[in-house]
């Protein structure tokens, strides 16, 4: 990579390098928390701001950093950041640090942040690190906030909390998808935004491993 | 990278270095919220012992909460007199002091149970539990006791309120479990909880009844008084709470305590 801008390190993972989506990262939490928009909101700012933050600060050490132990460095400073995103949402937003449970903890081995800090972050300078990290982890969150919006939206008929189809549990019309409340619906959700967005931006689709040869022997009758 | 930020002196300068600078981060970020996150977990549980009371208005405020909590006792029974005890026979100073989990697991205050006498998954019973009671001219209006109980993949933790009578359900609430959400969760739904409010625990011989039934409850039924509509995609968590309730209020649970309360002998908060 030849000097690139600031605009395009922010931008370029939300659509055309989308950890989630093309990356194929950080499914498990994008499986989780997806079950509604609250929690996909606060899940996507907490890997902002670590995701952003550890870029910047392996950045700001990486002339120092000895190579043979520059992963367990990251790791230290990727966990040490979750670790205060953790207790700051158990003191400011206790019910959904409550709701969040493990999964706030479990983002020191989202492969994202990781990911970000060895392939970018030792490399390059602080500043556009941390718009790399930013950029990732807003990439993350509008995977996140697409998925919720379709689990809690038919999942169970509210937004934000919020009733938007009275379910028929509470003397409405609509009878909610248990399935999308699930985690395996998370993945099908995924599955169709990765083909939706292979079908609107072909280059992303990858070359085929291996050519399907027509059949030619007839081989049972 | 040059090879010379990878001599041994240097690996261990960073590394040391990298190590101090975490921790202080992390430890003053655990200290300085200390505070606050002691304030939110009590009031939390605060909110939860006035929701299954049913005395908790809507859209509260914390001081509300507060000054409403306040005006219920906390007192320690000894499940196996059904007495009060001071909070000194469990080994704390005051009552706000106990703590329900450590007396849970705490050898000298808690024993293990047999397979046959566990049925609610709870392995082991404590002696003593704080309980919170209201009382309305020296009498006892309701009684709230804490119940636990292994659902499909966790423990429910809830609050179960009954009236002065000692039979009639108030409200039931789980403030911890990790049932499936949309299935088991529903414990938690308003609707669902909107149930218990006026169910009887007890039998004609006084033995727990409480029964978690497919479908609606048959008002016609001569058990309808005890049966809860279960819920439907949960039914190991349904019988997890069937079985909670059959354990707290019988013999190994409030029940003795219970039967104090209901004879008038309980009144000497």
């Amino acid at each position: 990579m030849s000097e690139v801008s600031a605009k395009k390190v922010l931008l370029d993972p939300i659509f055309n390098n989308n950890p989630i989506a093309l990356q194929i990262l950080g499914i498990c939490s994008a499986l989780a928390v997806t079950t509604s928009l609250q929690l996909s909101i606060v899940m996507g700012l907490a890997v902002i701001f670590v995701c952003g933050l550890s870029n910047l600060s392996v950045s700001l050490i990486r002339k120092h950093i000895p190579s043979n132990i520059r992963i367990i460095v990251q790791m230290t400073i990727i966990a040490s950041l979750v670790i205060v995103v953790d207790e700051v949402l158990k003191a400011f937003a206790y019910e959904l640090s409550k709701q969040l449970s493990v999964f706030v903890g479990l983002i020191i081995t989202n492969c994202i942040v990781l990911g970000r800090a060895e392939a970018f972050a030792m490399q390059n300078p602080p500043m556009m690190s941390f718009v790399d990290g930013v950029g990732n982890g807003a990439g993350y969150a509008a995977i996140l906030l697409a998925v919720a919006l379709i689990r809690e939206l038919f999942g169970a008929g509210k937004l934000f909390g919020v009733e938007v189809m009275p379910t028929v549990a509470n003397g409405g019309w609509y009878e909610p998808n248990g399935l999308l409340l699930l985690a395996p619906s998370a993945f099908f959700i995924i599955g169709f935004l990765i083909w939706g967005l292979r079908a609107w931006k072909t280059d992303q689709v990858e070359p085929a491993d291996y050519k399907m040869a027509a059949h030619k022997v007839k081989e049972a009758f | 990278m040059s090879s010379a930020n990878d001599s041994i002196k240097n690996v261990i300068i960073v590394a040391l270095s990298l190590c101090i600078v975490c921790s202080v981060i992390v430890s003053a970020a655990a200290v300085l919220l200390k505070p606050i996150q002691v304030k939110n977990k009590t009031l939390n549980l605060k909110e939860n012992v006035l929701r299954s009371a049913g005395m908790l208005p809507e859209n509260a405020t914390k001081k509300e909460i507060e000054q409403i909590f306040d005006t219920i006792i906390p007192k320690i029974v000894d499940l196996e007199t059904g007495e009060y005890v001071e909070p000194d026979v469990a080994g704390y100073a005051t009552v706000g002091n106990f703590d329900q989990k450590k007396v849970q697991s705490n050898p000298a205050t808690s024993k293990a149970l047999s397979s046959s006498e566990d049925i609610a998954g709870i392995k082991r019973r404590e002696r003593y539990a704080k309980v919170y009671l209201v009382t309305e001219d020296g009498q006892i209006s309701r009684v709230i006791l804490p119940v636990r109980g292994y659902g499909l993949w966790s423990t429910l933790y809830g609050y179960l309120t009954l009236k002065g009578d000692a039979d009639t359900v108030i409200g039931l609430g789980f403030y911890d479990h990790k049932e499936t959400p949309g299935l088991g969760a529903e414990v938690d739904n308003p609707s669902w909880k909107a149930q218990w409010p006026g169910k009887e625990i007890y039998n004609d011989n006084w033995q727990p009844a409480t029964t978690l039934v497919k479908g609606n409850v048959n008002p016609n039924s001569p058990t309808a008084k005890y049966s809860v509509d279960s819920l439907s995609g949960a039914t190991l968590t349904a019988k997890g709470v069937e079985n909670l309730m059959r354990y707290w209020m019988g013999p190994s649970g409030f029940k003795t305590f219970l039967e104090k309360v209901r004879a008038g002998e309980a009144n000497n908060v």
